[in-house]
């Protein structure tokens, strides 16, 4: 066991690790930082999406110890500092982005990502951007809906179907 | 996955004396690596990561018209860096995987484990790029080896890769919907001297040189120059996403995509 530390939603952190710690069961098992979720771990998913240095990756398919030291920012860390919700999730419980809700957490992280990079994305470049998250329920129609709509975006004119 | 030993050297040097010990297996981004221990298809005795050594970082243009990528440079910074030094690369490394796979995977892992899916292949051999490693230099052409196979000796690191900046090219990938790997990628380059065809995803034995495609496109690079050509089938991989036969047609098919892309 090493002890490993970084800084995860500002605050820094330590868990006992061994060599073979995934950052997803580092920060489930051993910050108890249960809203990243773990779906396939077989990094198909997206569940467990989560920011490394600012840059989405897949927790359950990076060693904890390969990011010791780096600042990490998980669904905890997604909410505003009075403890409402953030842009995107708002915007997910307003165009039902989800129904079991088992996906949202990398669905989330996944969005802000694209839209720190891509601040205004189209529909195609949102459904491009979630290659890599699955979801079983949604179709994926109102999580595209509810992306655009954080991007400040008209999406009066996207229609449930 | 079983447990390992973990390090993380800062130099080549230090990298190179860590993958001495016995089973060593260096880590790029992990991307395959991971899951495959996950399997426990792979149990190395120690890992040592690649990631945090300056010197394999990082994407510049060399003074003979190569971009020279660092070994441990994840697909998205190549994807943003080689945009406006060779968009073709950059548009190959920016359809690898999904967004946060391109955050992690590095060139010199996927090079390393030559998948014979695996988009980067195609593009090394279809520019003739120099595989550097630790120790020497390698030609494209004589790197590739056969599925998951190449000329890198046990604990040799890819430390760059230099890939020669074309008067034309493009990357047309037939993606397998579920994997997202290529079911077949071809990469089509035009230079000076001729053209280059390497096609990855389709071959048993790996990413391959299409010399007839090659000769037709260096008389007369346009997709009519390919109508009389067929690629045979027989070494074709056949699985349940797609027959050898269908696999030779794509070859084609999107040979003829790229060089009207890149036209």
């Amino acid at each position: 066991m090493t002890k490993v530390t970084m800084t995860v939603n500002g605050k820094s952190v330590s868990a006992d690790s061994e060599a073979r710690t995934l950052l997803s069961e580092f920060l489930r098992e051993g910050l108890r930082l249960t809203g990243t979720h773990v779906g396939c771990d077989t990094s198909q998913c997206g569940a467990c999406v989560v920011h490394v240095d600012g840059l989405a990756v897949k927790s359950c398919t990076v060693l904890a110890q390969d990011v010791a030291g780096a600042e990490v920012r998980t669904i905890e860390g997604m909410a505003n500092a009075d403890g409402s919700l953030g842009v995107i999730q708002q915007a997910f419980q307003d165009h039902h982005g989800l129904q079991c809700g088992f996906c949202t957490p990398g669905m989330v992280m996944t969005a802000a990502s694209l839209l720190k990079d891509n601040p205004k994305p189209t529909e195609h470049e949102v459904r491009e951007y979630l290659e890599g998250n699955i979801c079983r329920c949604t179709g994926y129609h109102n999580i595209v809906k509810a992306i655009m709509a954080a991007s400040g975006q008209d999406v009066s004119a996207i229609a449930a179907e | 996955m079983y447990n390992f030993e973990f390090t993380k050297p800062t130099t080549i040097a230090d990298a190179v004396a860590a993958l001495k010990a016995d089973e060593a297996q260096a880590l790029g981004g992990g991307q395959t690596l991971l899951p495959t221990m996950k399997q426990r298809l792979a149990a190395p005795s120690s890992l040592v990561s690649l990631t945090a050594i300056p010197e394999m970082q990082g994407v510049c243009m060399s003074d003979a018209n190569e971009v020279c990528v660092g070994g441990a440079t994840p697909h998205a910074s190549v994807a943003i860096h080689a945009a406006t030094m060779f968009p073709a690369l950059a548009a190959l490394a920016n359809r690898i995987g999904d967004p946060a796979v391109r955050n992690r995977g590095t060139v010199g892992g996927s090079l390393a484990n030559n998948d014979p899916s695996a988009c980067y292949p195609a593009a090394a051999l279809g520019t003739g790029a120099t595989i550097k490693t630790n120790t020497r230099e390698i030609a494209a052409d004589d790197y590739f080896q056969g599925m998951f196979t190449t000329a890198l000796e046990d604990g040799e690191i890819i430390t760059e890769v230099r890939f020669p900046v074309p008067e034309k090219a493009n990357y047309q990938k037939f993606v397998q919907p579920a994997s997202r790997f290529a079911l077949v990628g071809v990469f089509v380059a035009k230079y000076a001297d001729g053209a280059r065809v390497a096609v990855t995803g389709a071959s048993s034995d790996g990413v391959f040189r299409w010399a007839e495609a090659e000769a037709a496109l260096s008389a007369d690079f346009s997709a009519g120059a390919l109508a009389g050509l067929a690629v045979p089938g027989g070494d074709m991989i056949s699985d349940l996403h797609g027959s050898g036969e269908y696999r030779a047609h794509l070859v084609k098919v999107m040979t003829g995509r790229a060089v009207t892309a890149a036209a």
